[in-house]
């Protein structure tokens, strides 16, 4: 997130697009309400689903699932055209404006009807409210980046917000809800193929030679492959795989041609804490221990550094998972820090954003951010006055619809998510006695018109198809899910939602397209019936 | 600033109310109706003092510091007004402490007991309430209810779920979910910041309560929430070194993320860490199964496979996958480990999934 959490308090109108944010980041949802009923934020809701925080919304935009790009290229070809665009900042903080420009041209609010679904009228009072209310605040999550334009949809997203003069300013901003409790940290450490640690690039001489010369070992400068592109090359040019606390088998696309590639393998470890869908695939598994058993930092959405102190002594045969991989590399011949703040000093010593970050600093509140000094007192928001790069890129994008519609065969739109109360594949939550008791396993929302027209009813056995797969899972009939579309939570391995996903990928981000794809819906047996 | 309490020349900071600049000070002031996260509420009168210069009595929770102010804390009348407000609680309510899952960590015992209260002046006979167990988390006590209202505070306007409110007249006043349903078939999500602000023993966690353990005897240690992004820090608490429950962590509450709130999942997902199906010894696969096998016997063979794949195919054959759940030291051990050990840039997370 450029800014943080609590700055929702201080937007003085706040758009909410992809992201069922009282399901999914529920303690935000309620800073969120809290900023709607308490401080006066206006509130616009972008979903294909009622979800729970329409409830709050001045205006909510039901576009049809995959078309982010249009709707939020409507809004701003209002803007544009109204006049309410933030001119000083666009002139003094952006480039690219004449081209962007041009290309808005083509959205116009009929055009945007026809392929969003939504009312012109509409779309024109959120264009309004956004601009024209003060300070605007842009929360989004899975529901823009898992497609197969999810780049696109980001970089609509930092359009608005740069137009309309929104980034560098407190309360307002753009605000990916990271999904896992240390997916920003598994980033910034430089889990991704293409960078080191703070986002340094693998390609960049520089960077390379300082880490090989702090690491005391040459370097490959060139990117490596995504998850996403692995996978299909199992058993290719991928020969072994080491997987650490991840489970592909169930939160991976078109689970299918997964297990193909993992069974292809030579070698397959994974080092986890329990006997997951993944595990049971593997040649070796390790067991590591879980966060109450460890003392280490976590980054939460809002570049918070947050240190977790160990609240349970392990026990067993099992190890920490630091120690396990030192004790890989000793059979290497290369010497790893032993304890969670020997590692720290080397991520502090290699990454600025993180050098003035110390355990002591940390012991009671965290610190966001860049923080490049002990005496710095951390970032709330980024960008403030100027970017990093000097001025800020305003895109120009073309329309493109998802990689597969609904067509007479497969006539409805299958989107996949969480619920409230399980988190990705379950191999956690699941375990968890009481959450267990109350959702027990996996449904199908649909909607009462599609339930009519089939003849089935909540709690019907049911089967989804897709053109990859097809589950057996229980209907929910709700007017959560719009006319012509299903959703199906994807926690639940024994009615897996991804055996159906279409694993089409984003051409820059190879992020999976789990919010559309097109599936049928057929009754097995009525209840008791 | 500085005020005197009781004497004692105690700090304070303008904004703060004479009961913070006690608390701060170490010196007890009941309160039953106030708590920082919710605010003054003005219901309980547990709180008052008097002030030299103000006429009557004054409650503290809501009396903004002046420099200069003097307090006094234990006068007869204040001492009277809260054995009153005592008097009254314990005679409308079931109050038996002995079975009370917030015994010793119950705000009313604690002012029972500072005021030296061997036993309530009066009882109003009434017929017990049952409890409310449809919730799978939360238990309800209504004969323990102090009305407060701050469960009700919490729930409309701090977690802003909408389920709790007061309902019905006078004596038969009562907190209620939604139209008065049992709280397990109400529209409650099951966040618990209702039991994380309740004074008494009105509103507390199924999972101790099963376990019969009570909370002085656990020991908490803050962790971050392994779930959603938005990192809630939790008190977890733990004996014989075993889960038992969840509190969200409120020391600086203001400064934390979380504002010491937590959702279903951080609240009550947690057990799972001792879960019989934890993975307790390394697996390797023999003859097709996997077995059990040593630490040494394991991580030879990943060391030995590794090097002959990069051998045969090149490091870049070689692919790994870390993870949004373990820690950045270890993300970055592994980054370490796949790049300047193995030399392939071959690593990602399921950020994307
Ligand atoms: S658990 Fe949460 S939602 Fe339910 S009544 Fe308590 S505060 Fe409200
Ligand atoms: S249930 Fe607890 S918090 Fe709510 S009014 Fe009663 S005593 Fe107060
Ligand atoms: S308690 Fe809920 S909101 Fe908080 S980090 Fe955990 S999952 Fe997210
Ligand atoms: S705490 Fe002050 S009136 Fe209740």
């Amino acid at each position: 997130m450029t800014n943080s959490m609590d700055e929702v308090l201080k937007a003085k109108v706040i758009l909410v697009i992809g992201s069922n944010t009282t399901w999914n980041h529920p303690v935000f949802g309620s800073l969120l309400k809290q900023a709607v009923k308490h401080h006066g934020a206006r509130l616009i809701v972008c979903d294909p689903r009622r979800i729970d925080l329409v409830d709050f919304a001045d205006i909510w935009l039901q576009q049809r699932n995959g078309s982010d790009v249009a709707l939020l290229s409507g809004l701003q070809h209002i803007i544009l055209r109204e006049g309410w665009e933030a001119a000083d900042y666009i002139r003094e903080r952006t480039e690219g404006f004449e081209e962007y420009r041009k290309a808005l041209e083509f959205y116009t609010p009929e055009k945007v009807e026809e392929l969003t679904g939504v009312k012109a009228a509409d779309l024109e009072a959120a264009a309004r409210l956004f601009a024209t209310s003060g300070v605007g605040a842009l929360y989004y999550c899975m529901g823009i980046t898992q497609h197969s334009h999810g780049v696109d949809n980001v970089k609509a997203c930092v359009n608005l917000a740069l137009i309309t003069g929104n980034i560098g300013v407190e309360g307002g901003g753009v605000n990916p809800l990271r999904g896992q409790n240390n997916v920003q940290g598994a980033c910034d450490m430089g889990g991704l193929p293409n960078v080191f640690t703070g986002y340094q690039p693998v390609t960049n001489p520089t960077a390379v030679e300082k880490f090989s010369k702090y690491w005391n070992a040459p370097l490959s400068d060139k990117v490596g492959m995504t998850l996403t592109q692995m996978i299909p090359e199992c058993g290719e040019k991928i020969h072994a795989l080491y997987i650490l606390g991840e489970n592909p088998m169930v939160s991976d696309p078109n689970l299918h041609h997964v297990e193909e590639g993992l069974r292809k393998l030579d070698f397959l470890v994974v080092q986890d804490i329990f006997v997951t869908e993944t595990a049971l695939l593997a040649d070796v598994v390790l067991p590591g221990v879980t966060f109450a058993e460890k003392l280490g930092t976590f980054s939460n959405t809002e570049r918070r550094v947050q240190l977790s102190i160990p609240a349970i002594k392990p026990w067993g045969n099992v190890r920490q998972d630091y120690e396990i991989i030192a004790d890989l590399a000793a059979r290497f011949g290369h010497a790893f820090p032993r304890t969670p703040e020997g590692l720290f000093q080397e991520i502090r010593d290699l990454t600025p954003s993180y050098a003035g970050i110390t355990y002591d600093r940390i012991r009671e509140v965290g610190i966001q951010w860049p923080c490049p000094t002990e005496e710095h007192p951390g970032t709330r928001f980024l960008h403030a006055g100027k970017f990093a790069r000097g001025l800020a890129l305003l895109t120009p994008i073309a329309y493109r619809p998802p990689a597969e519609e609904p067509d007479v065969e497969y006539d409805l739109v299958l989107s996949t998510g969480r619920i409230y109360e399980h988190f990705h594949t379950g191999s956690m939550t699941r375990r968890s006695s009481i959450l267990d008791a109350v959702v027990k396993t996996g449904h199908v929302e649909l909607h009462p018109d599609e339930a009519r027209k089939l003849g089935i009813a909540s709690g019907d056995r049911v089967i989804v198809a897709t053109r990859r797969g097809r589950i057996e899972t229980t209907a929910m009939v709700t007017e959560r899910v719009a006319r012509g579309s299903i959703f199906v939570p994807f926690h639940f391995a024994e009615a897996a939602a991804n055996t159906l996903t279409n694993d089409a990928l984003d051409p820059i981000a190879k992020i999976p397209e789990f919010k559309v794809c097109a599936a049928r819906l057929e009754r097995v047996s009525s209840q008791g019936g | 600033m500085h005020l005197t309490i009781d004497g004692r020349v105690v700090d304070a900071v303008a904004g703060q109310t004479v009961l913070d600049a006690a608390r701060a000070a170490g010196i007890y002031i009941p309160a039953l109706c106030y708590h920082p996260k919710t605010g003054k509420a003005g219901r309980c009168r547990a709180c008052v003092v008097e002030v030299d210069g103000l006429r009557g009595l004054k409650e503290s929770c809501a009396l903004p510091v002046k420099d200069g102010m003097v307090v006094h804390t234990a006068t007869p009348k204040v001492m009277e007004t809260r054995r009153m407000v005592v008097d009254l609680l314990l005679a409308e309510g079931h109050h038996n402490c002995i079975s009370c899952q917030a015994n010793s960590s119950c705000e009313l015992q604690d002012m029972v007991y500072h005021l030296g209260v061997e036993r309530p002046s009066f009882l109003i006979e009434s017929e017990p309430t049952p409890q409310d167990l449809s919730s799978p988390g939360i238990m309800r006590e209504a004969d323990k209810c102090i009305h407060c209202g701050r469960c009700v505070e919490a729930c409309q306007n701090g977690v802003v779920n909408e389920v709790l409110a007061f309902a019905y007249r006078g004596s038969h006043a009562r907190v209620v979910c939604d139209d008065d349903l049992p709280m397990g078939d109400s529209t409650c999500v099951q966040c618990g910041e209702c039991v994380q602000v309740c004074p008494v023993g009105a509103l507390v966690l199924r999972q101790p309560r099963e376990q019969k353990i009570r909370p002085h005897e656990t020991t908490a240690t803050r962790i971050t929430c392994p779930y959603c992004g938005v990192g809630c820090q939790i008190d977890l608490h733990t004996r014989d070194n075993r889960y038992v429950f969840a509190m969200a962590h409120e020391n600086q509450w203001e400064r934390q993320p979380n504002k010491a709130m937590l959702c279903i999942k951080g609240r009550f997902g947690l057990d799972f860490v001792d879960s019989p199906d934890r993975l307790r010894t390394p697996l390797v696969r023999r003859d097709g199964e996997l077995v059990e096998a040593s630490w040494d016997e394991a991580l030879d063979l990943v060391a030995e496979r590794l090097k002959a794949a990069k051998e045969q195919h090149g490091a870049d054959s070689i692919g790994f996958f870390t993870s949004a759940k373990v820690s950045n030291e270890e993300n970055y051990a592994l980054g370490r480990f796949a790049r300047a050990v193995i030399g392939t840039n071959n690593i990602d997370h399921c950020a994307r999934l």
